[in-house]
């Protein structure tokens, strides 16, 4: 497998930012870049960091099950989080997520049919204090309300 | 970039550059005084830094507010292995934001208090765990590093003292679990997030079993300060034993949610009433958590006489935890809450050991009975019970963070559980398939 030489320069920089006999620290890092790049952890990326990493295909397996934010299928090019635990819930960010299933059609960790967009319940993301919160793919969105939910959803629909 | 209007009865010592015009660049940090503290201990002895960040009485910031200067003193540095600093940024404590905060607005007072800690232990590499959804973080941090690299306080010869320090960040994936330290130190070996038998405690063995200073971003942030004021002007900040200042994230049904530095000791009603504006609609506050949703919870009345530090907290039976107080009104139901919470313990428990991966599979479906209004009273005294029985046996302490808040609510809010049965006739038995039927 071969990768973008821009992620090829990254993963060179971080393999060599462990010291010399710990490259093996680099794995958690360049599953999450690669995925970033490929979509998903196939079984072929999985192969391919274990032999970039000289460790065994079944040490990157059991580290992939481990993390939530490792995918074995595809999310959307949009993956939204939605944030329902404690702080965001007493912002109502329960009505929310069902405001999102609505809108989107779709439920928790549910892809849409033209892949464009993906829907997940998350755990605490960090934006306690500027609840309820969601995440486009990495980008933060604050007080989200339905109706600026519904704001967030239609401009991406117009960028594709 | 700030998410909230600061409050006037902040004291802001680590949040002082915040809001400067490009606040997070190398130069608006040195024209603010920016790595004087890291100059200072270059004339310092690694006995005189660590002596005076134990006069700062300076406790860590991630939660457990263990004290930081004995943590580092617990270093061997005569050891011929080498020393790590690693900054747990793995920030995913329900209630908490600050440290995103302090990386976003002022990236090189984190680098700068790692490197007072590199240099008062000796170490010459860093790694800054974030955690996978902070990725801008990554990125922010990533040029800050390379601006401390191109000015040289960062690389093999700093400031040409012939001292050596690499700093690199480091991506988690998503795991709470990650936020504890020795769980966290797998993850950074490149593993499962799964806790390590103590001792040895990562001081002695850490990062490869060496010798590692491991800390809260917000516990490193707070070192440039006390070099720079002294540890006993740092210290009077705050009460006697816990100095300083703490980032307290009002989170919940408060008015003017947001993150705030306030001096340890601040009381609870101002902090509600004047620094968060009150309590949303002008309700009662029914629970109030002080710092993450691990803390025992208290009432509304247990809480307004507290102060915000260590020891009133744990005097009330609760925790200071991380600072992320979570407040909830008069309307807020209790069952749910608690649910929320299990849901969450549940989700993150890492499997390791039984009594939390059982346990908190456990509460999740009682509570979630409860919650229905499916529940008996004997489930009530379960749940409490099970809660019981998780403390103290487990590895880490997500056991007990998943149990602690849920006996508190269910020996506090016992009514509310019980009302919600009450509205709920439930005939049993029926058949085998449909053991529950609700009677309209």
């Amino acid at each position: 497998m071969t990768f973008s030489p821009e992620l090829e320069k990254k993963l060179a920089k971080l393999i060599a930012s462990y010291p010399p006999g710990k490259e093996k620290s680099a794995l958690v890092p360049m599953l999450m870049f690669t995925q970033d790049e490929v979509g998903c952890i196939t079984p072929e990326l999985v192969q391919e960091v274990a032999k970039r990493l000289n460790i065994p295909p079944v040490q990157v397996d059991e580290v992939v099950s481990y993390y939530s934010m490792l995918h074995r299928k595809p999310m959307g090019k949009y993956h939204i989080q939605i944030c329902t635990n404690i702080s965001c819930l007493l912002w109502d960010a329960d009505k929310l997520f069902e405001h999102a299933c609505q809108k989107l059609g779709l439920g928790h960790k549910q892809v849409s049919a033209d892949g464009q967009f993906s829907l997940e319940e998350v755990e605490c993301i960090g934006a306690c204090s500027w609840a309820p919160a969601i995440q486009v793919n990495y980008d933060f969105h604050h007080h989200v309300t339905p109706e600026k939910f519904d704001q967030i959803i239609d401009s991406l629909k117009k960028v594709q | 970039m700030l998410y909230n209007e600061p409050s006037p009865l902040e004291t802001r010592v680590l949040t002082r550059r915040f809001g400067l015009p490009n606040s997070a660049h190398i130069d608006t940090y040195l024209a603010h005084g920016g790595y004087r503290s890291f100059e200072k201990c270059l004339e310092m002895t690694q006995e005189q830094i660590i002596e005076e960040v134990k006069a700062s009485n300076l406790r860590g910031r991630g939660g457990a507010g263990f004290p930081t200067g004995l943590k580092w003193s617990f270093v061997p540095r005569q050891s011929p292995k080498p020393k790590y600093i690693v900054v747990n940024a793995d920030e995913s404590e329900p209630g908490t934001c600050k440290d995103r905060v302090l990386m976003e607005n002022d990236p090189h007072l984190l680098i700068e208090g790692v490197l007072i800690a590199a240099q008062a232990v000796g170490a010459k590499r860093g790694y800054i765990y974030i955690r996978g959804e902070y990725r801008y973080l990554i990125d922010i941090m990533d040029r800050a590093i390379e601006e401390a690299y191109s000015r040289n306080y960062l690389g093999k010869n700093i400031l040409g003292r012939g001292i050596e320090f690499d700093l690199y960040t480091h991506t988690g994936a998503g795991a709470y679990e990650c936020g504890e330290e020795s769980a966290l130190l797998e993850s950074l070996e490149g593993k499962r997030g799964q806790p390590r038998i103590r001792p040895p405690f990562p001081a002695v063995a850490g990062l490869y079993q060496c010798p590692t200073v491991l800390n809260n971003v917000e516990t490193f942030c707070a070192v440039p300060s006390i070099i720079e004021m002294g540890g006993k002007a740092w210290a009077e900040l705050g009460v006697p034993k816990a100095g300083g200042t703490k980032l307290t994230c009002l989170t919940g049904h408060i008015n003017k949610p947001g993150v705030y530095e306030l001096r340890l000791g601040f009381p609870v009603e101002k902090m509600i009433n004047e620094v968060g504006g009150g309590i949303r609609g002008g309700k009662k506050m029914k629970a109030f958590i002080p710092g993450g949703s691990s803390c025992p919870v208290l009432t509304g009345e247990e809480a307004w006489p507290l102060t915000m530090d260590y020891d009133s907290m744990a005097k009330a039976g609760t925790m200071l935890g991380s600072g992320g107080v979570i407040i909830m009104d008069e309307d807020t139901d209790m069952v749910k809450a608690a649910l929320r919470i299990m849901h969450f313990y549940q989700h993150e428990s890492c499997g390791w050991c039984i009594p939390c991966r059982e346990g908190t599979t456990w509460l999740k479906k009682l509570l979630t009975r409860l919650d229905q209004g499916l529940g008996t009273s004997r489930d009530i005294d379960l749940v409490g019970d099970l809660a019981q029985n998780m403390l103290g046996r487990t590895f880490c302490p997500l056991g007990d963070a998943a149990a602690l808040p849920t006996i508190s609510i269910v020996q506090k809010f016992r009514h509310e559980f019980e009302a919600k049965i009450a509205k709920v006739q439930v005939a049993m038995p029926a058949s085998a398939n449909h053991p529950f039927v609700v009677v309209q």
